[in-house]
């Protein structure tokens, strides 16, 4: 499929910065990575709602925590790796228990973070999160979405976590379409499979059901950008539909996307579900796309799977 | 600076007393807690909330209240009793401390009660939490202050040491810590555990104001918080010397009396020491 491509990390800063002009309770936090994860744009406009705090995540965290005491809404920013697994004891008992409005906005997450190897991806931050009490969790699939999500959770009470990604990502959701919190968005109607992904997964979803249509195999997709609270009625609906499940992450398969799902099937509508994302392994060195590739994160996988699962139906 | 009459200095040292006599009634209901931890901060805790902190009890929620992070949680019964005897909420509801249902968590839960500014007792994070609020006042433009008392033991993690270098480089000289020196941690004296100091060097090295006190003398403790309030462009960390168990003679540097609560004769014998009319 052709696509057009967009940085995840650039909607975001320029979210923060919309927020900033008219949102005086917005303060923006990071830990020495504010280039990265474009924190620095928002800075930029309004330094002295900006603070930089070092490489210190777990301060951070705390500091965040502290400025939510006093009415504001924060965003943290630095690499998924760091602010979900170096942080994880201060997100619980400084934000999550206590349940204040910070909004953790984690990029390079993945391995589609490419060279930097293991110690810098992640594939474990969405399991991290959601395991949290009171926290939401939300994977975007596109740029266009991550400016959604970033202002949706600025109207959000409580704990957020947010995932993107370093590279740029394939659009694939439509300008006009809404985003809200707990709420998936069927991007491709189909009759035989439904394939459900979260972030850059979401497009090769959209490849996998393409090519499944020319062997007559009908798939619809959804993009689960909330992974929680999960949109159980859209799965409810999928089954009923298609009664075949094939989940598709750019993270571990144990408890991700997949998990949630799979969790939520095997309680409600136990129907054959396939997971395709990181089996249980670490990343390491190389381009995006070639460690997809090399990590099972493609449209062939999800067709497997969509093969797996609809023979089993 | 002001020169506090003696009076004065008696009655707090009196609601001191009564945080102490409450904290051994609070731990002895509830058949578990940190007696030891609570009354070597109890005079600290009695000087902010009866004297130093400006709070409006009826309405916690106030905007320009002064703000206090309980960093050492497992203190949680001191704070509760200065907060009862404030009128945040009845002093009957102290000996619900820890049971099913209470408002009164083993450690400060925010949401729970009101009052406690914030969920503490994973060690090493309030002082972060309490530089946020510094932070907060600072870009608001607003004069309230933020005190934080931290426990010895927690020095050794790494956390307060980041919190160190946020708080001076952003010059929070409206955050007030002190550090509740009583030398022991649950498995020993700090000093054989993990050394901590020299502590007054580093909190100076670091870029914070440093005072040293008694942190059982009532004048020496306000005269403390007003030296804080007058220094402009860097945090203070008053460390206050202080004893684990105090006033109550075979609590007192005790590490039994660390988690543990005294049993009936041992809590009528503290309140006796502690001057209760039985």
């Amino acid at each position: 499929m052709k696509w057009s491509y967009a940085s995840q990390r650039k909607e975001y800063g320029r979210a923060l910065i919309d927020l900033g002009k008219t949102r005086k309770d917005v303060v923006v936090l990071d830990a020495d990575l504010s280039g990265s994860t474009r924190t620095a744009d928002f800075a930029k406009e309004f330094p002295e709602h900006f603070f930089n705090c070092g490489i210190a995540e777990q301060n951070m965290m705390g500091t965040a925590a502290g400025f939510a005491c006093s009415g504001k809404t924060v965003f943290a920013s630095t690499f998924a790796v760091f602010a979900t697994g170096r942080c994880w004891d201060q997100i619980r008992q400084s934000i999550c228990y206590p349940k204040l409005n910070v909004k953790i906005c984690a990029t390079h997450a993945g391995i589609t973070v490419g060279g930097d190897g293991a110690s810098h991806q992640t594939g474990e931050d969405v399991a991290l999160m959601r395991t949290l009490p009171n926290m939401t969790v939300v994977v975007p699939a596109d740029a266009p979405e991550t400016y959604k999500v970033t202002r949706a959770f600025a109207d959000w009470n409580g704990p957020c976590y947010m995932r993107m990604g370093r590279l740029d990502f394939p659009t694939v959701t439509d300008a006009e379409a809404q985003f809200k919190i707990g709420k998936g968005s069927l991007l491709r109607e189909g009759e035989d499979v439904t394939l459900i992904g979260a972030g850059i997964m979401v497009s090769r979803c959209l490849e996998a059901a393409e090519q499944l249509e020319r062997r007559n195999i009908s798939a619809q997709v959804i993009n689960m950008a909330s992974i929680k609270p999960l949109d159980e009625g859209l799965i409810a609906q999928a089954v009923k539909k298609t009664g075949a499940i094939v989940t598709a992450e750019e993270h571990n398969i144990v408890s991700g996307l997949g998990s949630a799902v799979a969790s939520y099937l095997c309680e409600h509508d136990p129907v054959p579900v396939k997971r395709v994302g990181l089996m249980d392994t670490f990343g390491e060195s190389g381009e995006g796309e070639e460690l997809m590739k090399k990590y099972g994160l493609t449209a062939e996988k999800i067709i497997e799977a969509a093969d797996d699962v609809l023979k089993r139906r | 600076m002001v020169a506090y009459p003696d009076d004065i200095i008696a009655e707090l040292e009196r609601r001191a007393n009564l945080i102490r006599r409450h904290v051994i009634r609070m731990t002895r209901a509830a058949g578990s807690g940190h007696p030891g931890g609570s009354l070597s901060s109890s005079d600290i805790i009695a000087a902010l909330y009866f004297k130093i902190m400006n709070h409006h009890p009826q309405d916690p929620s106030w905007e320009d209240r002064d703000r206090f992070v309980l960093s050492k949680g497992h203190a949680a019964p001191a704070l509760y009793a200065a907060l009862a005897e404030n009128g945040y909420f009845p002093v009957e509801e102290l000996l619900t401390l820890r049971k099913l249902g209470s408002r009164l968590q083993g450690h400060p839960s925010k949401n729970k009660l009101p009052g406690v500014e914030m969920s503490t007792g994973s060690l090493g994070q309030g002082l972060s939490v309490a530089n946020g609020m510094g932070l907060a006042a600072k870009l608001d433009r607003k004069a309230y202050r933020i005190y934080c008392v931290c426990g010895d033991g927690e020095m050794q993690s790494g956390q307060i040491w980041e919190a160190a270098m946020l708080g001076a480089h952003y010059e929070l000289d409206n955050v007030t810590a002190f550090l509740d020196r009583n030398k022991l941690q649950i498995d020993g004296p700090t000093e054989k555990i993990m050394s901590l100091e020299p502590l007054p060097e580093k909190w100076r090295a670091f870029g914070w104001h440093v005072i040293e006190i008694d942190g059982h003398d009532m004048r020496q403790i306000l005269d403390a918080c007003d030296k804080a309030k007058e220094t402009k462009g860097r945090p203070t960390m008053i460390i206050a010397h202080t004893v684990k168990g105090k006033g109550v003679s075979f609590m007192e540097n005790a590490l039994s009396f660390h988690g543990k609560a005294p049993n009936d004769e041992e809590t009528k014998k503290a309140l006796k020491e502690l001057g209760e009319e039985l």
